[in-house]
């Protein structure tokens, strides 16, 4: 009923080919933009702001840069940690060392750094595929963590070898407030978000979708292996770098190399799992389910079962109900989230009256 | 289905925004300790233990004095996992809670603790990091809301080498002796390693470092090493499964388990038991020590699990080394919140008023012998410049059953750790455009 496409009629190419063809959706876009650009801030308090929302969205943009990778180009990575982290190290360095940086210059060079990587650590993905590309990404885990442990360059000859972060100023104004560093990640992903939704529309994203498919039928219609796999790599490390300089500068400000390991990494890949493989906004649904549910689960014993239970049952239960929610969601819709809101979007169309 | 959907949904709802609710239940007299706590992971072990400590020792002087100066001391814990995103969660989560905010934050974790730094800055919470965190820290003048209290890695590292000294028969005996380094290959190994150089320099030792990679269960080529490099004493900088698989490689090797000596964090039981008999004889440094016959431990046991309020779900850990380093943590707070009420009344204390009372804290011989505390930490003096307070390690053994105390309390190289900790925290001082406090007019 309210969601209906009955008498939309697209009369131009440009209307045909729009992102959101749909007005319903279009407007729902447009509500939800404008919810989280003016009232988030007024609405929000500094918790939800600091703790909650600004990783949500941080994660968010790592799981979309994985997502570029694995969900449409179809290239299994266990390094996006380590991309995270070249972002982060890279940003930091260049703020450090090159005087009167930009910061969002030195994020983008940092996101640069880390497509460069990438585009290294890609190279074996020519060769090999699936499970065994999942390995020689899991030796970039190892070597980028280990790399900037070792070299104390990276670090600035910091005695523990962390960096801390520096200021963000931008043209004289300075991101100290929560609602500040909020509306500037916000605006740095909605950006990002966007790129990523028209790249996946756009002859490349045809290409890599081709290439996950079927590689050899890709390669005889005309698409350049080599060239979309390492593109997809590159682009995918920019996103992966972003949300670590982000991480670095607007969530955490002092990290260590060994923030951004393995762990780090399965989650962001169980993030696109859950969310949705191949989904813009799934993997905005993940980093939601991966990001805030276990921090929900917290609180609620923290609330209503710390008197009962004793401390360490509460805690494992936590980790019980998560580990059992994240089945229960795979066997209702293997698929992800992004499935889910799909099919609710078709059944939504047609009712009330689905017959 | 769809009913199942929508009611855990508005579960998860409900639990987010009842976190935000609890925030304006004001308390009245009561004086709020977040616990940033981990029971769950690869490190439960010690969370359990030193989080269950130092909430059991809460519960004591609930119990037995009706709070501090009349002051309840109420907490609420956050489970962490170890996890640093989810620790800046549980410091922003905690750190509004109770009358007056949360009164210290001590996360346990180097990683949190970097994670945190600058906030608690400006939220004005003081952090307590007793024997893990930023070691330059120690230097209040460029850290005031930090406090990396009784000793650090650094200072620790020039103990060992003294009591090395001591059972070599003196330290000028040390020339031409021969220490290997068998650190975990992360931040926290790589702490002990400028130090010791600089010891070896000066005590006319060779310094042998040896790098295991993170988990630390796989030490076969560092062993077939030090089996051709052929150190006196080898010390151990271990973390987790790392520290029972380095004694088992040791017993292997043929290695004396009694010229091994431990940091910290691998002298627990949870890391002997694991390696059996392989661990007898092997020394850990501590800064506090094992045992449940000190007065403050039995006063919990009467206390505390005669009502059966404990928080060990184990009561056999009562007195195990993680256990009694939780108990130092309640002491410590308990203390500075003693110190901060003789100043600014019996009330519920600020995070400003509470970082007063660290920097003021003064835990003689005589005052932890009225704790019942006499020998199972070292006293203690915090000051503007000095953060650290003491220094102080002493040395146990591990007898196959338990740990055996075999040193006194030993003071650290202080001439040389002091500038080291000085010049670090004026260059961080630098990068982040800090101007160092002037302690001399610190009232």
């Amino acid at each position: 009923m309210f969601y209906r496409e009955a008498g939309q009629f697209k009369t131009s190419y440009a209307a045909d080919q729009q992102i959101f063809p749909i007005t319903q959706d279009r407007v729902g876009v447009l509500l939800i933009l404008a919810f989280a650009f003016l009232a988030v801030p007024v609405l929000f308090n500094e918790y939800w702001l600091k703790a909650i929302l600004i990783p949500f969205l941080i994660f968010s943009l790592a799981a979309l840069g994985l997502n570029i990778l694995t969900g449409y180009a179809g290239q299994l990575s266990l390094g996006s940690a380590a991309f995270m982290a070249v972002g982060a190290f890279a940003s930091y360095n260049f703020m450090l060392r090159i005087d009167g940086m930009p910061i969002l210059v030195a994020f983008a060079l940092g996101g640069l750094s880390a497509a460069l990587v990438g585009i290294a650590f890609g190279l074996p993905s020519l060769r090999i595929k699936g499970f065994y590309l999942a390995v020689a990404t899991l030796a970039a885990q190892f070597f980028i963590v280990w790399a900037l442990t070792k070299f104390e360059w990276f670090s600035n000859y910091s005695s523990s070898g962390v960096i801390t972060a520096q200021e963000i100023e931008i043209l004289g104004y300075r991101f100290v407030s929560p609602e500040a560093k909020y509306l500037l990640v916000l605006a740095i992903v909605v950006l990002l978000a966007l790129a990523a939704k028209n790249m996946v529309r756009s002859s490349v994203g045809r290409a890599w979708m081709a290439v996950r498919d079927m590689d050899v039928a890709a390669e005889v219609i005309g698409i350049r292996i080599m060239h979309t796999k390492l593109l997809a790599f590159a682009v995918s490390s920019f996103y992966c770098g972003v949300a670590g300089a982000l991480y670095a500068f607007a969530y955490i400000g002092t990290v260590e190399p060994e923030g951004f390991n393995l762990d780090l990494s399965f989650k962001i890949l169980f993030m696109i799992i859950i969310g949705g493989v191949g989904s813009i906004v799934g993997a905005f649904l993940g980093a939601a389910f991966i990001v805030l549910l276990p921090i929900a689960l917290d609180v609620m014993v923290q609330e209503w079962l710390s008197g009962f239970l004793s401390p360490s049952i509460s805690s494992n239960l936590q980790l019980i109900v998560f580990g059992g929610l994240i089945i229960f969601f795979l066997i209702v819709e293997p698929h992800g989230l992004a499935r889910l809101w799909q099919i609710a979007k078709e059944k939504l169309r047609l009712w009330p009256f689905p017959h | 289905m769809k009913m199942r959907k929508t009611l855990s949904t508005s579960l998860i709802a409900a639990g987010l925004l009842g976190g935000v609710a609890a925030d304006a239940l004001a308390q009245s007299a009561e004086q709020f300790i977040g616990l940033p706590s981990y029971r769950v992971g690869a490190y439960a072990a010690g969370g359990s233990g030193i989080y269950g400590g130092w909430i059991d020792y809460m519960a004591l002087i609930n119990e037995r004095d009706g709070g501090v100066g009349g002051v309840k001391l109420t907490w609420e814990e956050c489970e962490t996992e170890y996890n640093n995103a989810r620790g800046v969660e549980c410091y922003e989560r905690l750190k509004k809670k109770g009358a007056t905010g949360n009164s210290v934050f001590q996360p346990l974790s180097t990683g949190i603790t970097y994670s945190v730094l600058d906030k608690v800055a400006q939220d004005k919470i003081p952090m307590v990091t007793i024997g893990y965190g930023r070691t330059d820290a120690a230097d209040g003048r460029v850290f005031p809301w930090v406090f990396p209290m009784i000793t650090t890695y650094w200072s620790q590292a020039t103990t060992m080498v003294k009591y090395i000294g001591s059972k070599e028969g003196g330290l000028d005996k040390l020339k031409g002796k021969k220490i290997a380094y068998l650190y975990h290959d992360s931040a926290y190994g790589k702490e002990g390693i400028a130090v010791l150089e600089k010891q070896a320099q000066k005590h006319g030792f060779t310094f042998v470092p040896l790098a295991v990679a993170h988990p630390g269960n796989e030490q076969q080529s560092q062993w077939l090493k030090i089996r051709q490099e052929k150190p006196d004493w080898v010390i151990l900088w271990g973390w987790g499964v790392m520290n029972p698989t380095a004694l088992k490689a040791a017993a292997k090797t043929g290695f004396s388990r009694e010229k091994m000596i431990g940091v910290w964090w691998s002298g627990a039981e949870e890391d002997t038991i694991p390696a059996g008999d392989a661990s007898k004889g092997f020394t850990t440094a501590g800064f506090n020590v094992a045992g449940a016959n000190y007065p403050v431990i039995k006063a919990i046991q009467d206390v505390v699990y005669k009502k059966n309020k404990g928080n060990m779900e184990d009561k056999s850990r009562v007195g195990s080394v993680y256990y009694n380093r939780g108990v130092v943590h309640g002491i410590i707070t308990v203390e500075a919140i003693r110190t901060a009420q003789a100043k600014f009344g019996k009330k519920p204390l600020s995070g400003e008023e509470m970082r007063w009372g660290f920097e003021h804290l003064n835990i003689d011989a005589k005052r932890l012998k009225e704790l019942g505390a006499e020998g199972f930490m070292p006293d203690l003096k915090i000051t503007c410049e000095d953060h650290e307070g003491s220094g102080k390690v002493k040395y146990q053994q591990w007898d196959g059953k338990q740990w055996k105390v075999v040193s006194d309390w030993i003071d650290a190289d202080r001439e040389m750790v002091r500038p080291m900790i000085e010049e670090s925290a004026a260059k961080y001082a630098k990068e982040k455009n800090i101007t160092p406090r002037d302690c001399s007019k610190e009232g």
